[in-house]
């Protein structure tokens, strides 16, 4: 075997030896990996409860409410199968709205509310100008009106 | 097929690479120019602001097409360096070196541009999440792979030690690319994909799409420009060197 032709095995070996460990290492360590826990995961007790971690989802419809002094909110972040109330003092960001993606920081107290100390909003992959969005919005709007009140009525 | 051979070989020969390049640059640089002027019109003046994130979205038209060309671009530094290692191609090696500080300099600006688009979007300029750390840790190879090379006093050692980085840091470039879909992350999925549909509207990612296209012939413009200097250096004493310096004297 020629020198060249060692090089390239040897390369090649390394390399795919590599992968294999990182793979390895990568699904060893993925749940330290994730970001933000859901609601179903605290649900489910797998999530340590009694130091401070991310919890992630969406916020929930109809559930924002501000507290009298302005500065306080009350809203639950959802993964569609559980929910968990979450308060929180402080500026939000400008994304911050019902039905929206967010990642919140803080603990969970006795009570089952997670008291945040900070609130990411996420956004999504979708892009698109404001007459397309008002568009999809109203074309719903259509479809649940004529779920609402079927034909003949 | 003899005849093919050395046609391809012809230009691993650092004098008639020279004389290509030197021709090649200000055709690529002029495209480039063109290419930057039309995307950035088109980005800032002809698209539509976003429904939710208003004109602070326009940032995309920069932040993607450089994340995107600081991961292309360490996998071709990755792929010259090993040629470079394995076949002993002297111009391979000064490819690779010639890549890596434009492809440190996208990385940053891919790193830069999305905090200022982070902080009014998601409320911080940075979080730990698998694709941002992972890009960071894209820059530190970048750097790495500069500095190793730096240091080593031996042009041949320098070369093969710094391939030997460049090529275990490949590793990071699909974890880059895929960390949005195997982990949680506050970072968003890809809009545009190989596979699917873009989920944003035409006009937008077709102006990502130019301006992809002009960072790659910036990219291409300067990477070539650098490898010339590169190699006046390593040849200079050359007689080839001689003569073209001597012809160009005004």
């Amino acid at each position: 075997m020629k020198t060249r032709q060692k090089r390239l095995m040897l390369v090649g070996f390394g390399l795919a030896a590599l992968l294999a460990i990182t793979a390895l290492v990568l699904n060893a360590f993925s749940d330290n990996l994730v970001f933000f826990h859901t609601p179903s995961e605290i649900a489910s007790n797998s999530v340590p409860l009694e130091r401070t971690f991310r919890l992630g989802g969406l916020v929930e419809d109809n559930s924002v409410r501000r507290g009298e002094d302005g500065v306080t909110v009350h809203f639950k972040v959802t993964d569609t199968a559980k929910a968990v109330p979450v308060i929180y003092s402080g500026v939000l960001p400008n994304l911050f709205r019902e039905g929206q993606g967010v990642v919140t920081v803080g603990q969970l107290q006795e009570d089952g509310v997670f008291r945040a100390t900070q609130v990411m909003a996420r956004h999504d992959e979708e892009y698109m100008p404001p007459e397309a969005a008002e568009a999809i919005k109203q074309a719903q709007r259509e479809r649940a009106r004529t779920v609402e009140r079927p034909e003949g009525l | 097929m003899s005849r093919t051979r050395i046609q391809w070989f012809h230009f691993t020969a650092p004098a008639n690479f020279y004389d290509l390049a030197g021709r090649l640059i200000p055709a690529f640089a002029l495209l480039s120019v063109i290419l930057f002027a039309m995307g950035l019109y088109l980005g800032l003046w002809v698209a539509p602001p976003d429904y939710q994130q208003g004109d602070s979205y326009r940032i995309i038209y920069i932040h993607v097409p450089v994340a995107w060309m600081s991961m292309f671009l360490y996998v071709l530094m990755a792929i010259y360096a090993g040629i470079g290692l394995i076949w002993r191609i002297k111009m391979a090696e000064v490819m690779a070196k010639s890549i890596a500080p434009t492809g440190a300099l996208f990385t940053f600006l891919a790193l830069w541009t999305g905090a200022l688009w982070g902080r009014p979007t998601w409320g911080v300029y940075w979080v730990w999440d698998a694709r941002l750390t992972s890009e960071l840790i894209l820059l530190f190879l970048f750097l790495g792979y500069m500095a190793l090379h730096a240091a080593i006093e031996d042009r041949q050692r320098a070369a093969n030690a710094s391939a030997v980085l460049a090529l275990v840091g490949v590793v990071n470039v699909p974890i880059i690319y895929f960390s949005v879909q195997w982990w949680n992350t506050l970072h968003q999925g890809a809009s545009i994909t190989v596979t699917q549909a873009p989920t944003m509207a035409t006009i937008m990612w077709v102006t990502i799409l130019i301006m992809f296209l002009a960072c790659w012939m910036y990219s291409i413009a300067v990477v070539l420009a650098r490898a010339r200097t590169e190699i006046l250096e390593r040849e200079r004493r050359a007689r080839w060197v001689q003569e073209r310096l001597e012809s160009e004297k005004p």
